[in-house]
């Protein structure tokens, strides 16, 4: 087969060489690859503290690191990984690459715009990096007052203006995204023929465009604070600081809305291109993603049940956290019934599409009973709460996002990875991550509080087998970066649809042409319009 | 969209009724009206914020998605504003407490 | 790619990831809106800020409200309410293809706005001499020293970011004006006058809740 069947002669990669096509760039396509090159060196340092963190915790005394740098430690780490990885990563690769495609358009609305955001979340990064060189900072990533604001002698500062700064990053992504699909779709794509990945985008863009700059006003305050002693959240001037926990919160729980929306949006894709059928009760999993956007903003005071809001909030917030876990349920129900008659295929994006499902599930599960006041009185700042999130965020946000970057590396790039090894990585990722998290539940349960870097003997089997855990985890995540990148040079060139998968992605050639088609295209067909199969006598 | 063009007329009218509202905003603060005094400034406010919105911003000649986007934003104000709602009641006892 | 003679008629303003100006109308308009709404989420901060310590310390605030320079405030919110008007005229002069109207209404605009600055930064200056600003040499009465704190820290920081959006109003003005001027701006393409009116008359609705949440609580208590 010659080479020019399966790579067309000109795409995005090979349309202007040079460090100044690429950072200079308008297209989508490449913008995307510049945050990939961003948000993995991001997640790499958040990675190198949390390997810091699970050596340390390997035995019950402090002796790695001092209290202290232990504090600074599960900061960066937390800052790392919320602000610069897990809250743009699929948003702004996967999704800045398939949101025009996905609709049939040349680019986003805003291209000038978006390449804008981009050097906004390097800047915010930057000085993120320059607050931990310079010393790092020590109030947790949730900055809580008045410790961030009067007492704490790390660079505040610093940290908390480059989450201000990249923060805007998110809000622009945003903006983008919402106005692309409104007025951007190719014609005959109405809003119930689009891929459920657009859905749980918009969705996302939503959260990131309401909620954000709650965020960035809360920072400012934390910063004005700190410069003028204004006293907004200091008991001695009568300011109070829940009133921060409230308005920080306000943005922060809708962001771990940001961080799995998006894998859930994935997750439809994988399902139904890896079981060969349009994912069940479509309408149902879209409005669950407005359902989710919508509902996640009213449930922030969970996060204060033992902080000192009154009874009553903690009562309606409680019932309200109970809420929003149904239409993230029903997704999940959706999911599985697309895979039941299925063409289920085994390729290593649905491997993590599969262990998407079960691993969310169980964190959400947990996050069931911490809404529950009650329970949330015990297990709260232990971590059985360090367990439940990162379920979701690992567990979830982080399997959606390999599950993704593997289905559509062949678009991305033109090149097969090599699925051997992808399915023992994935392999790995799924054994490594359950042996570091699930511990950790019982661990939470047992007593053993977050944010220490010490604990008492009888906690230190669970913390070995977490740390053994870790280390796995780490291998998992270190072969992908080795496979994918030796595939863009000796990978089996991919051809225009090697899944055999529906939709417009795969219409075009791999990797695409710099305006994604030749002709606009005209849809005509249904979002996930697999040929019926033919009813085989099943018992 | 269709472009209308707002005549002038339309704008010098609102023009004065937002100078008169802003007239009368500060006179009432000069009234010992109690807690109405808040409630009358915020209205007046809110009344100048709707005429700025509907004319000036051309929101009553503009698409559906306009409006939408403009409510969301309102809606989404009152949800932040929910925030005084533990404010306003921690200082009731819990059930069954002396 | 297309044939050279359709390309002749391709609008100079149209981008051309965009099918035809209306579309891209369209979506700069519901871009800046778009925008506006995280501008009303982003003040909305502070006006919660404001709201509890308001209701928790009525008096302080009443107390410290009336040091504000009532004429200035009042002056302001006319001026701002005067800019919204002409720039609305700017709109309709871009719409109507009158350029030198429109240049007018631009400066006329933009000199409104550095008046509400010079007033404002004179607020600034007397508030200095009378030692209310925290942080700096701040000193009040001490019925209501800490509380009046707060109110003169919120009022800082919410006339301060209001400002900081004024400038770069000016600044978008500016270059709006420079538009015109180089005859960018026609009936045809005049979206980005009505774009940037968008935003200007946000930053006036802003000013017209600051005001008399700030300037005029509790006036009727005593001169």
């Amino acid at each position: 087969m010659s080479s020019t069947v399966l790579t067309p002669p000109h795409h995005y990669l090979n349309d202007g060489f040079g460090v100044k096509s690429w950072l200079l760039t308008r297209d989508h396509k490449r913008i995307a690859l510049l945050y990939l090159c961003g948000v993995t060196f991001f997640f790499f340092i958040g990675g190198a503290m949390a390997t810091v963190i699970r050596l340390e915790l390997a035995t019950p005394v402090g002796d790695l690191v001092s209290d202290e740098t232990y504090n600074k430690l599960f900061t960066m780490h937390g800052v790392m990984m919320v602000f610069f990885f897990l809250i743009p990563a699929i948003p702004a690769v996967l999704g800045n690459f398939l949101v025009p495609i996905m609709i049939g358009a040349k680019d986003l609305a805003f291209p000038k715009l978006n390449l804008a955001s981009w050097y906004i979340y390097m800047i915010g990064g930057l000085f993120t990096l320059y607050a931990i060189i310079a010393g790092g900072l020590d109030t947790g990533w949730t900055f809580y007052t008045p410790f961030s604001t009067v007492s704490s002698t790390s660079n505040v500062i610093p940290a908390a203006l480059g989450i201000f700064i990249t923060g805007f990053s998110s809000i622009l992504t945003g903006l983008n995204f919402i106005v692309t699909i409104h007025r951007m779709r190719a014609p005959g794509m109405t809003w119930f023929r689009m891929p459920l990945f657009l859905w749980s985008t918009y969705a996302t863009s939503l959260i990131n465009v309401l909620g954000t700059p709650v965020i960035a006003i809360t920072l400012l305050l934390v910063a004005a604070e700190r410069i003028f002693h204004f006293g907004f959240f200091d008991p001695r001037v009568g300011g109070d600081p829940v009133l921060f926990q409230h308005l920080f919160w306000f943005y922060s729980h809708p962001a771990v809305y940001i961080m799995v929306l998006p894998a859930m949006g994935v997750v439809s894709e994988l399902v139904a291109a890896g079981c060969r059928k349009p994912v069940f009760g479509y309408s149902f999993v879209a409005f669950s993603s407005l359902a989710i956007a919508v509902l996640g903003f009213l449930v922030w005071g969970h996060h204060l049940f033992v902080a000192g809001e009154s009874v009553y909030s903690a009562m309606i917030f409680s019932i309200l956290s109970f809420l929003v876990a149904i239409p993230s349920a029903v997704k999940v129900f959706n999911w599985t019934a697309t895979m039941y008659k299925g063409s289920v295929s085994w390729e290593t994006p649905m491997l993590y599409a599969y262990g998407f499902i079960g691993l969310f599930t169980i964190g959400g599960l947990t996050g069931l009973f911490v809404a529950a006041i009650g329970v949330d009185v015990h297990v709260t700042d232990t971590y059985f709460v360090i367990a439940h999130f990162h379920y979701i965020m690992v567990g979830g946000t982080i399997m959606g996002y390999l599950g993704g970057l593997h289905f559509w590396w062949p678009k991305i790039s033109g090149r097969l990875y090599n699925e051997g090894l992808a399915k023992i990585a994935a392999g790995i990722v799924f054994i490594g991550f359950n042996l570091t998290f699930f511990p950790q539940f019982i661990l939470g349960y047992l007593g053993m509080p977050r944010r220490y870097h010490a604990y008492p003997p009888e906690f230190q089997v669970l913390n070995v087998l977490s740390s053994a855990g870790a280390s796995i985890l780490a291998v998992g995540y270190l072969l992908p970066m080795a496979y994918l990148m030796w595939s863009l040079r000796y990978g089996k060139l991919a051809g225009s649809n090697p899944w055999g998968a529906v939709g417009l992605e795969w219409t075009t050639t791999s990797p695409p042409p710099t305006e994604n088609f030749a002709e606009t295209p005209v849809v005509t067909w249904d979002a996930y319009d697999y040929p019926e199969r033919m009813e085989t006598n099943v018992a | 969209m269709s472009d209308h063009i707002v005549q002038p007329r339309v704008y010098y009218i609102i023009f004065a009724i937002l100078m008169v509202c802003t007239g009368l905003t500060v006179s009432v603060a000069y009234l010992d009206l109690g807690p109405m005094n808040t409630v009358v400034a915020l209205a007046i406010a809110a009344f100048k914020a709707v005429l700025v919105v509907l004319f000036f911003m051309h929101m009553k000649y503009s698409a559906r998605l306009t409006w939408a986007v403009i409510a969301s934003g309102l809606f989404w104000l009152l949800i932040l504003f929910t925030i005084m709602g533990d404010y306003l009641t921690r200082a009731w006892q819990p059930f069954g407490s002396v | 790619m297309l044939p050279e003679a359709v390309h002749q008629h391709h609008p100079p303003a149209l981008a051309h990831h965009f099918d035809d100006l209306e579309q891209q109308r369209e979506a700069a308009t519901l871009g800046m809106w778009t925008f506006l709404v995280t501008e009303m989420l982003f003040f909305g901060g502070l006006f919660t800020v404001y709201m509890v310590y308001r209701s928790w310390y009525p008096d302080a605030f009443a107390a410290a409200s009336h040091e504000l320079i009532i004429w200035a405030g009042t002056t302001n919110t006319a001026v701002l309410i005067t800019s919204s008007l002409t720039m609305a005229m700017a709109v309709y002069a871009a719409q109507t293809g009158n350029r030198r109207l429109l240049i007018t209404l631009l400066i006329v605009t933009i000199s409104l706005g550095c008046v509400f600055l010079g007033i404002k930064a004179f607020e600034y200056y007397s508030e200095w001499v009378e030692h209310h600003v925290p942080g700096l040499n701040y000193d009040f009465e001490p019925a209501y020293f800490r509380n009046a704190q707060i109110f003169f820290s919120l009022y800082f920081l919410m006339t301060g970011l209001h400002a900081l959006h004024m400038i770069i109003g000016i600044g978008i003005m500016l270059f709006m004006l420079w538009w015109a001027v180089r005859g960018i701006i026609t009936p045809e393409y005049h979206n980005p006058i009505e774009i940037a009116g968008l935003y200007w008359h946000f930053v006036d609705i802003v000013w017209i809740f600051l005001f008399p949440l700030l300037y005029l609580i509790g006036r009727h208590t005593h001169v």
